[in-house]
């Protein structure tokens, strides 16, 4: 899991794209409290072999889960 | 030297990717009282780039402000490029600044040295614009914003405005785009530094040599492409002028790392702004994501889209050469049929 919580773009999906890069993990929680780094994550997923599905947890929070893509 | 703040750092969000977004703008001013003044030749009704005002039958003020948190995180830079960017509306309308008032936020932690280069930034780029800085206004603030008030000169016979483009025209682009996505790279340190520097080099580049150009010729219509994007602002021209832009993607200068961080998701908030606002008056069948995403991209003291007349075009190319090399024909303008606004071919 990546809390990139207090995090201002483009810092959360680059945290992501390393964590991506290290592990290759077959799903990664990422907690954001920015709307853009949802953006930004989900097309980083996009482009990299990942689905990403997000949902708004509080307020200004929002939790993806990206999952590779079979 | 080495540098001991990062302005950046201070700030937010960059240059004009702070700037509010444009459907925001619209609510926001809707239903206020224009007030009509006979003299008053481009208002604020008109979402053109600068205000102008007839004085005498030769002569207009071309009026406009601009300025946003630092984009770079040398003072100097940043001066520069606030200044080059507030200059260029005067450009886009087709006028000559004269007279410049400086607008500066600063926050108390940051050192007078600092503060002083900021200031030294501006001043050369006012002073190669040929014009002069008369004073300004300064008050105390969390992050640090710059820029400036500037009055310039036109005939009121020769004004330039985003509204004037006719079917037929042909579209120029006299600097590359990218400039955002490249800075946003920056604040993560992924953007190599030659591309990073060629980025502030044509951020402190006048528009100056592009409107000398273009006045030469039988320009319909002009605007400068900021904080809306390429699309945002060919949208304003689109609709202002009551025409279809048709733009030629692959004649658009866009630097192949721009792409690279746009495949990564490296990407500025105003671009997710400007194709929300943008996106369904554009036709982009066929253009990969990456592609689009440089066209909403929030510029910083971006290039002059210029419609000229066909007649004139290889001529204004011609003459651009020269002085503006990294300028482009990217399009054309056509009817509006009640399709897309604009075509991306």
């Amino acid at each position: 899991m990546i809390d990139a919580r207090g995090y201002s773009c483009p810092m959360p999906v680059v945290m992501v794209q390393k964590e991506v890069k290290k592990s290759a993990p077959d799903t990664l929680e990422v907690l954001v409290d920015d709307p853009c780094a949802v953006e930004n994550i989900t097309r980083f997923a996009h482009n990299n072999g990942y689905n990403a599905v997000s949902r708004e947890t509080g307020d200004e929070e929002f939790a993806l889960i990206l999952t590779k893509k079979a | 030297m080495e540098q001991e703040i990062k302005l950046t750092k201070l700030a937010n969000c960059a240059g004009c990717g702070a700037k509010v977004g444009a459907g925001t703008l619209a609510r926001l001013l809707d239903g206020l009282a224009v007030r009509t003044d006979e003299n008053l030749l481009v208002g604020f009704d008109k979402s053109d780039d600068a205000a102008v005002y007839r004085v005498s039958d030769d002569l207009a003020l071309v009026q406009t402000v601009d300025f946003f948190p630092p984009i770079a995180d040398d003072p100097y830079l940043f001066g520069q490029i606030a200044a080059a960017n507030a200059l260029s509306d005067v450009y886009a309308m087709g006028g000559e600044p004269r007279i410049a008032l400086n607008l500066l936020c600063i926050p108390k932690s940051m050192p007078d040295d600092a503060v002083h280069d900021l200031l030294r930034g501006g001043y050369s780029k006012v002073y190669e614009a040929g014009a002069a800085i008369a004073g300004g206004h300064s008050i105390l603030d969390e992050e640090p914003k710059y820029g400036l008030c500037v009055t310039g000169f036109v005939h009121p016979d020769k004004i330039l405005t985003n509204a004037g483009a006719q079917p037929g025209d042909v579209l120029f682009l006299t600097k590359p785009l990218g400039a955002g996505i490249l800075t946003t790279a920056a604040k993560a340190d992924l953007c190599p530094p030659d591309v990073l520097n060629a980025v502030f080099a044509r951020m402190t580049t006048l528009n100056k040599a592009a409107r000398d150009a273009m006045v030469q010729f039988c320009v319909h219509a002009c605007t400068d492409v900021t904080g809306f994007g390429l699309l945002g602002h060919a949208l304003e021209m689109a609709q202002g002028s009551g025409v279809q832009l048709e733009l030629d993607v692959s004649a658009l200068p866009i630097p192949p790392e721009a792409l690279e961080f746009a495949r990564m998701g490296i990407l500025p908030e105003g671009m997710y702004r400007n194709r929300r606002y943008a996106e369904a008056f554009v036709s982009a069948d066929g253009v990969p994501l990456e592609v689009q995403d440089a066209l909403y991209d929030p510029q910083t003291s971006g290039g002059l889209l210029i419609a000229v007349t066909a007649a004139d075009a290889d001529a204004l190319a011609a003459e651009l050469q020269k002085t503006v090399p990294d300028a482009r024909r990217i399009g054309t303008v056509s009817e509006f049929a009640e399709a897309a606004r604009i075509i991306l071919h």
